[in-house]
């Protein structure tokens, strides 16, 4: 019997009947969210429940000579008032660093600001209250005497001999520096038929998750336990991180992961506002929330970018790129954010620029530095945006220079599709991408020759509109190599268990979590597949610390390609069980049934012989009528994490088309388009969805968003009025086409897609500004491309 | 701030969702956190507190309004549409079908304001065009789906009810 039922196993994902994977079905939990009956984490009321509100530094850098709280204590309703003084003593300092990110430092940071704030919006103390309103009463009664220091928050100048030292231990502002230098970059130059160069600025944005973050602690002192309702995307990281530094036992912290408003990378960090309401609430011995509002978003969650760089391309005389050189500076606030450090984007794009491309030879330097602003740390498509950016900027400027159609150099360029597996030229393995397969499908969507004309024809009238390329590569599903290599409490695997119930429905739980990327949807799809039951009938649990498997959780698109796999085999091992019992129940052979819309069938017929619920009715009510030396197990946990590579690249090509404004310096985008590769596709609805979101949130970076700092580190523009985000009515629709490259490294064969649109718009949008503006000589490398700036660029500011 | 915060309670009278309400309350108080914190009526969302994203969109009388810069007490006598209410009235199935089918929800957070907004864009105008439906829904931010699958729900609404599908 099991040598018949591992030739069933022998079935792949793909040979299923009635198969979800590739149906654009609706996600199962839209409609409580359509309906207002979501359970998003400030939603949650707990007994005896407090609120914590946060004084804040009003200094980008100052000392803390004095505190006074005793009219904040004597305010309605207060229960305490906590500086960061006491929380330092009730709770261990974290450091950002990353080890296998040689030489980088840090030092240990605690949740609250303790004798100098190092950041505007640092949180300096605690006021807990009745109510939410009663604790922002009082914190405006609290009083510190501040001295007020020197602030270094121009990234340029954190390394010069005169600016302020944030962190005096270490003598500079360096944080870390990492080089590459492959090939020889000098001989390319030498025997170059072109250079071109550019400087580029990546203004630092941040995430605005429309959600702001939220927590609610609860330890119960009878129990010794921590549960935490938390918006989150890592819940078993946020765990290892409370019972490290609270001193916990890890079997004595729950995180419960509810409705998550949006999270972009920006709910999976350790934010001192966070973590202070759990000690809070450790403290108080009741249930604690803090929520933060959106004027403290903007000052205390991550931001992102803050780039700037000295980017070069050599061309030979047949329009081949022979040399890419880049000199990247990022500034990152006063710490590494813990734990997956501030060091990542640097290193992602010192890992990413020129990664579509053959290039013989590289050469970058980065240096990540501290300043007084907020941190920054890993927002959607870390690094991408940046070096996809850098690296179409170039490659358009070369072949200009090189006078060659921009789509024809890319066809000379990008790497051939049957030249894998190899390495970019920074050393990072690819395992199979389809760059010329995803350009020619592009080509198929839009109608290039009629664009080029229309930009000739509008030009006569002078209508000024442009169109701009981006081919790129996406990093997505790392291993561990990303950072728990590095020490961090960062897991690369996920789990997933299946177990039937007695009426013959699935129940899976797992260990990644849903912030509407339709997680959940992914999950029902290939367990119902897996198993042979309708989607209807499957229940998924997720973000839930002590009901689901150990695994990362939601971020840089890991959660199709690893839970995806893991729900895979979990749900073929619960087949295989069901199967078994069925084979005895029927007397068949285990390997001649199959499971098909939850009915138990003969597989080679289809022909019904019971039904599943049959199935879960004898094994859990009728034990005894199965055989006594039998016992049946109808629940299975499998987990997965990928070896074979460090990441699974995907690979994409956006084109946009728009129109510049040349009195307004308004841009309209009049098209847009991407192709994608993410393997296979589990519901083209969420996966094309994906990328439009993401392609939205590149256009706000690249036209629109940008956090605006006085030199002394004041914030101007931290609220939702005056920091723009892109809105309905600019916003085109956007057409998605996909390749398909599945990675064999699983049987899934799926890959992330959630960056891909965020990654590749703003170098798209970039392209086509500049070929817009072409005839009028103007040349735009920043981002946000505000109409100031491009006014500024054409002369008429 | 401290100084409202002593204003004395004050008693407001509302129907929500076609249930008369009567709380004390401080006059502070906005209609939002109203109905989140006194009614649990958490469908409706607090996304900026200071009018600009829309996720706080309720129906008060006979339009929609902010419930983030409209205080309870100025709500006193009217009547109150929120999300739940509208979900369970059953007028707008045909909406909110066509948001879960066409995938125009990600993370949900706001989802409530854009149904009430897409509702009241439809009861107004209700052969609008896709720029026409992008304009309107200017005043409501989402910063998961790009839009496109809102707008496009949106449309396939005012056909269907144009064409008698409703
Ligand atoms: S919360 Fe009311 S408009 Fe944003
Ligand atoms: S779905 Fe997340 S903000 Fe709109």
């Amino acid at each position: 019997m099991s040598d018949q039922v591992s030739d069933q196993g022998g079935l792949t994902i793909h040979d299923r009947p009635n198969s979800y994977i590739g149906r654009g079905v609706p996600r199962p939990n839209a409609r409580r969210l359509i309906h207002g009956r979501g359970t998003f984490t400030d939603d949650i009321k707990l007994p005896r429940m407090v609120h914590v509100a946060y004084v804040r530094s009003p200094f980008a850098h100052a000392d803390i000579l004095s505190i006074d709280t005793s009219a904040a204590e004597a305010a309605p309703g207060v229960v305490a008032v906590v500086t960061g003084a006491e929380f330092a003593k009730r709770i261990t300092p974290w450091e950002g660093v990353l080890t296998h990110l040689q030489g980088m430092r840090s030092p240990p940071q605690y949740p609250l600001a303790v004798d100098r704030a190092r950041w505007q919006g640092e949180p300096v103390v605690a006021v807990v209250a009745e109510t939410r309103a009663q604790a922002e009463d009082a914190i405006e009664l609290v009083q510190i005497d501040w001295k007020e220091l020197p602030a270094a928050t121009d990234m340029m100048r954190a390394m010069d001999a005169d600016a302020p030292v944030i962190h005096p231990e270490y003598g500079n502002n360096l944080c870390w520096e990492r080089n590459v230098d492959v090939g020889d970059v000098d001989a390319a130059y030498a025997s170059a038929a072109a250079v071109v160069e550019d400087s580029f600025v990546f203004s630092r944005h941040t995430g605005v998750t429309l959600e702001p973050r939220v927590i609610v602690a609860d330890y119960n002192a009878g129990e010794e336990k921590l549960t935490v309702y938390h918006a989150t995307q890592g819940p078993h990281m946020i765990h290892a991180i409370l019972s490290k530094h609270l001193d916990l036992p890890e079997h004595c912290v729950r995180i419960v992961c509810k409705d998550v408003g949006g999270a972009f990378g920006i709910k999976v960090h350790t934010y001192g506002d966070e973590i202070g309401a759990a000690v809070l609430s450790v403290m108080l011995k009741r249930p604690v929330k803090f929520a933060a509002d959106r004027l403290e978003s903007f000052t205390s969650d991550i931001h992102a970018r803050d780039h700037r760089i000295e980017g070069k391309m050599a061309v030979d005389k047949d329009g081949r790129i022979t040399a890419l050189e880049i000199d990247d500076i990022t500034g990152i606030g006063p710490y590494s954010m813990y734990p997956r450090s501030s060091g990542i984007e640097l290193n992602q794009v010192l890992n990413l620029a020129g990664g579509s491309y053959d290039i013989g030879s590289y050469r970058a330097r980065g240096r990540v530095v501290f300043q007084n602003k907020p941190l920054m740390c890993q927002y959607r498509a870390v690094g991408h945006p940046i070096a996809t950016m850098l690296t179409e900027a170039l490659v358009e400027k070369a072949a200009q220079a090189s006078g060659i159609d921009v789509l024809e150099f890319r066809q000379r360029n990008l790497m051939a599709d049957d030249d894998y597996p190899r390495n970019t030229v920074s050393g990072v393995p690819l395992e199979k991408l389809s760059h010329h397969a995803a350009l020619a499908k592009l080509t198929g969507m839009i109608d290039y020759d009629g664009l080029r004309k229309d930009q000739a024809a509008s030009r006569e009238k002078g209508v000024y509109r442009g169109i701009g390329f981006a081919s790129m590569i996406e990093v997505t599903s790392p291993s561990p190599a990303f950072y728990g290599v590095g020490g961090a409490p960062i897991s690369a695997q996920d789990g997933t268990t299946v177990r039937l119930d007695a009426k013959g429905n699935v129940i899976v739980s797992s260990s990644v979590t849903e912030q509407g990327q339709g997680a959940e949807s992914m999950l029902a799809q290939i367990a119902a597949t897996a198993v042979g039951v309708d989607m209807a009938n499957v229940r998924i649990i997720t973000g839930d610390t002590e009901m689901t498997p150990y695994g990362g959780g939601t971020w840089a698109s890991r959660g199709t390609g690893i839970a995806g796999e893991a729900t895979v085999r979990a749900g073929r091992a619960l087949r295989e069980q069901v199967l078994e019992v069925a084979g005895i129940m029927l007397q068949s052979d285990a390997g001649s049934l199959d499971i098909r819309a939850g009915k138990i069938v003969d597989a080679d017929t289809g022909n019904e012989r019971m039904d599943l619920a049959e199935v879960g009715r004898v094994v859990y009510y009728r034990g005894d009528t199965l055989p006594k030396d039998y016992q049946a197990e109808l629940v299975a946990t499998r987990h997965y994490v990928p070896k074979a590579y460090p990441f699974a690249f995907t690979n994409g090509i956006h084109c946009c088309h728009l129109e510049v404004d040349t009195d307004t310096g308004i841009v309209k985008i009049l098209g847009y388009w991407v192709v994608e590769d993410c393997g296979t596709v589990i519901n083209p609805l969420l996966v094309d969805d994906q990328v439009r979101g993401g392609v939205v949130q590149g256009i706000g970076g690249a036209l629109y968003e940008e956090c605006i700092y006085s030199p002394e580190g004041q914030l101007l523009n931290g609220n939702l009025a005056d920091y723009l985000v892109p809105m309905a009515f600019e916003m085109p629709d956007i057409e998605v086409g996909h390749v398909s490259t599945p990675t064999a490294d699983s049987e899934l064969g799926a890959k992330g897609a959630g960056e891909a649109g965020t990654a590749g718009a703003p170098a798209a949008i970039t392209n086509a500004i500049n070929d817009a503006l072409m005839p009028l000589n103007a040349r735009l490398t920043i981002n946000p491309m505000t109409p100031e700036r491009i006014l500024n660029a054409i002369g008429k500011v | 701030m401290t100084e409202t915060a002593r204003l004395p309670e004050v008693e407001v009278s509302l129907t929500v969702n076609g249930e008369r309400v009567t709380r004390r309350i401080e006059p502070r108080m906005t209609l939002v956190d109203f109905l989140r914190l006194e009614l649990e009526l958490t469908g409706s969302h607090v996304g900026c507190e200071h009018g600009v994203c829309g996720a706080c969109t309720v129906r008060v009388d006979d339009e929609i309004v902010r419930g983030c810069l409209m205080f309870a007490v100025q709500a006193d006598g009217t009547n109150v549409v929120t999300i739940e209410g509208l979900a369970d009235g059953g007028s707008e199935d045909d909406l909110l079908e066509a948001f879960r089918e066409r995938n125009a929800v990600q993370c949900g957070f706001c989802t409530p304001g854009m149904v009430m907004t897409a509702s009241d864009l439809l009861a107004r105008y209700p052969s609008a065009s896709r720029d026409e439906i992008r304009e309107f829904l200017s005043g409501n931010y989402c910063r998961c789906t790009g839009y496109q699958a809102i707008v496009d729900a949106i449309e396939k609404v005012s056909q269907s009810r144009a064409g008698g599908g409703r």
